[in-house]
């Protein structure tokens, strides 16, 4: 197994005394692409939320690349290499489709306001380069979002469009994990399949380690090569897709114990 | 990350290929998008020469406006040698580094500072203190003027310290405290453990005029007049600092801003600092309003705590709203407007052309060139001179009155709208209450009712304007500006140069 890029050790988060993840462990190696899986309310959207430090865990411990991060403010965790998108998507909707990537390179970037109004040649240099690492981001989607597109604001995209957009965005933090939220939520059929062929060219091209949360089975099957299952906010499987999928205790989260049928 | 990545992500990816080989051709190629190749042919333009002169005026380079509003300003002093119009152009400089500064913080953060006229006070009395006779501190400006955008930018990052993790109204009620601690401060500043500060309500007088290498800018000319170079002082301050926030916001600094506005979360979470940018968008917005501070101390030689009160706040919020948060030419646009129209109102000669102008644009704007507009023009110039002459017969009195203020058209004027001699206490508060019940059942009515009715809601208007509103040129400048307002805000409710804003899809 490949070094542990994020390691999770009994993290647990609870809301007003809720326990909405309950001793945790969890950990993705580095080049990996692992999917999360359960049902609604499971606590996958909380365990994004507390790996990029939106929240902080009540208990346990959160390690990336062999440091510390639990406590980090996000913006933090995210310039040591953690980006995502999210479920419900969070554009910059009145900026130009150029500008929402261009503004993620923040955080690797240095010219300050000082070097920004008196346009110092570093700071030219910079912008360029941040300009140029857009462009690129977006042109991974081929034609979808090129060429006029760049100009248009992020508002007038369509929905798929804009969960592409969403990835280029996190991409443009320059992550070395990556954490996708339903990428394929709201997808057509082959929107979804063109979206788990991304994801592959994603890993291969970029060298992201991925933890994806998904609820379309085919996507799952067809991009991990781990699954983990929470119901409850607890772990209760892990391992292959076929192993997983086929875990009586992940087909009772899904299905419930058949008490109705038993009747 | 391999190399591979960065160089070349334009070519089509060689997964797909093999994927969409294997599943038959019905499966997708990625990145393939008709809808985008053929964008071209879906443009929708504006026909004619609107249209035309829509996308020419786009067309226009920022920095071309710029200098076209520059020049303008420059060129005030050879179209006029009035005092007073030079010190009208002079102050309207002042709200557009206002509204400029204040843009920063609204327009680019989002965020709702209603203390930003305690920087602008903090900047005048800063400068009075540096350069009066108060403490014995006399700074030539070159090195005054910095200092105090320097003094302006740190109190805003004091001012945002506490306030840093509050959005909307919470925000905005500290900020609000801010300025009434401000008020209150240099109120009773005569005696901070018995030392005298500010000297209370009394205030810092004979503030040094501004001084270049050793020459001081007198205020005024020999004969008495505003100076003209205080105007010049005021346009170059005011280039430089539209030039620098228009970098600023071209920048790294700038998109993070419009990014924190859009979302903070999100910013955040794409590594944004959002407090530090939030507290660098409050000291750029300070400091800009504590260097406009300078300007207005050195040219009245005196700061008073009268002279920041919530009216000003009010005046350049309207001016940033009016021309369209977020856009810097939007915003001095909306400063001109608003500094131009309240200077225009105070003469009722002035504002009564204002009126018939406005009146008749909105027509025009409604009704375009049709049968309509002809029929209520028509019917109601044809009303007044009726309504006049049945009056007149009845008693020479009733329109025997002089209209207020002068001007061309107020000989018109008398000729078709009833002016009394003497009003009647009751007509005023009647008319003026009947006006708006006329304009609200207009809303109410649709096709010919409606015109029907908007006749002889003109020619009250018209009535309610001569006889009440002219008389009373203090109060009506300001019911003319919320009218104004409201009428652009449902036109254009991003304002007259705001882009176009989704919040929610």
């Amino acid at each position: 197994m490949a070094e542990p890029l994020l390691e999770l050790k009994g993290v647990s988060m609870s809301f007003g005394g809720l326990a909405c993840v309950s001793k945790l462990d969890l950990f993705v190696g580095e080049g990996e692409i692992v999917s999360v899986i359960g049902p609604n309310g499971a606590g996958k959207t909380t365990l994004f939320n507390l790996v990029t430090g939106v929240y902080e865990p009540t208990e346990g411990d959160i390690r990336f690349a062999g440091e510390s991060i639990t406590g980090l403010e996000p913006h933090a965790i995210t310039r040591k290499g953690i980006a995502r998108t999210f479920q419900t998507l969070r554009l910059f909707l009145n900026m130009t489709v150029r500008e929402n990537v261009m503004a993620a390179a923040y955080g690797h970037t240095h010219a300050g306001p000082l070097r920004s109004m008196l346009r110092t040649p570093g700071q030219r240099r910079e912008e360029r380069e941040i300009r140029a690492l857009a462009e690129k981001r977006l042109a991974f989607f081929g034609e979808r979002l090129m060429g006029y597109r760049w100009d248009q604001p992020a508002y007038s995209l369509s929905y798929a469009n804009r969960r592409r957009l969403e990835i280029a965005r996190a991409t443009a933090t320059n992550p070395r994990l990556l954490l996708l939220d339903e990428p394929a939520a709201g997808m057509n059929p082959r929107e979804t399949q063109e979206i788990t062929e991304l994801i592959g060219q994603l890993r291969k091209e970029g060298g992201y380690t991925i933890l994806v949360i998904e609820h379309d089975m085919h996507v799952v099957e067809g991009i991990s090569d781990r699954v983990v299952a929470l119901d409850h906010g607890v772990k209760i499987a892990e391992g292959s897709f076929g192993k997983v999928a086929t875990d009586p205790r992940v087909v009772e989260a899904y299905l419930g114990t058949g008490g109705m049928a038993r009747k | 990350m391999p190399s591979n990545y960065d160089e070349d992500l334009t070519r089509r990816p060689e997964g797909a290929a093999e994927a969409s080989t294997a599943q038959g051709p019905t499966s997708p190629a990625v990145g393939r998008d008709e809808w985008v190749a053929r964008h071209g042919e879906r443009v929708a333009r504006r026909s004619g020469w609107l249209g035309t002169l829509e996308t020419r005026l786009h067309a226009v380079p920022w920095w071309a406006w710029l200098t076209l509003l520059v020049a303008t300003a420059c060129l005030i002093p050879v179209f006029s040698d009035s005092g007073y119009v030079r010190r009208v152009a002079f102050d309207t400089v002042v709200f557009m580094l206002l509204a400029l500064g204040l843009n920063i913080v609204v327009g680019w953060g989002g965020l709702l500072d209603l203390g930003f006229v305690a920087f602008f006070g903090i900047g005048a009395y800063a400068y009075a203190m540096l350069a009066s006779d108060q403490f014995g501190i006399h700074l030539p400006s070159l090195v005054a003027i910095p200092l105090v955008a320097l003094i302006g930018f740190v109190a805003g990052w004091l001012v945002g310290l506490p306030s840093r993790r509050l959005t909307g109204d919470y925000l905005a009620i500290v900020t609000l405290f801010f300025f009434q601690l401000f008020l209150t401060f240099t109120n009773n500043g005569d005696d901070v453990f018995g030392h005298s500060f500010t000297n209370g309500p009394n205030g810092i007088l004979n503030v040094d005029e501004l001084s270049f290498f050793g020459r001081s800018l007198s205020t005024t000319t020999s004969q008495g007049q505003f100076a003209i170079s205080y105007l010049y002082a005021a346009v170059v301050l005011f280039g430089l600092v539209y030039v620098a926030l228009h970098l600023l916001n071209e920048s790294r600094t700038g998109r993070a801003w419009r990014s924190l506005r859009e979302d903070s979360l999100a910013a955040e979470l794409m590594g944004m600092p959002v407090n530090w940018l939030k507290l660098l968008a409050f000291a750029f917005g300070a400091s800009v309003a504590a260097l406009t501070g300078t300007l207005s101390a050195a040219l009245n030689g005196s700061v008073f705590p009268q002279d920041f009160a919530f009216p000003l706040l009010i005046t350049i919020y309207t001016m940033v709203i009016l021309g369209g948060a977020g856009s810097q030419l939007g915003v001095v646009l909306g400063a001109i407007l608003i500094s131009v129209l309240l200077e225009v109102l105070r003469d009722p000669g002035d504002a009564r052309s204002l009126f018939y102008v406005l009146v008749l644009l909105g027509l025009v704007g409604v009704f375009r060139l049709s049968r309509r507009l002809a029929v209520v023009l028509g019917g109601t110039i044809v009303l007044g001179f009726v309504a006049r002459s049945v009056a007149g017969s009845i008693d020479d009195r009733w329109t025997a009155g002089v209209p207020n203020g002068g001007g061309r058209l107020a000989s018109w004027a008398a000729d078709w709208v009833i002016v009394p001699t003497q009003l009647a206490g009751w007509i005023a508060p009647a008319t003026y209450i009947g006006l708006i019940g006329l304009v609200l059942a207009l809303t109410l009515l649709h096709g010919w009712l409606r015109i029907a009715l908007l006749v002889p809601t003109l020619y009250l208007a018209a009535f309610v304007w001569e006889n009440v509103m002219l008389a009373k040129p203090e109060p009506t400048r300001y019911v003319v500006l919320g009218a104004i307002l409201v009428a652009v805000m449902v036109v254009r409710p991003n304002g007259l140069l705001g882009e176009k804003r989704v919040e929610i899809i």
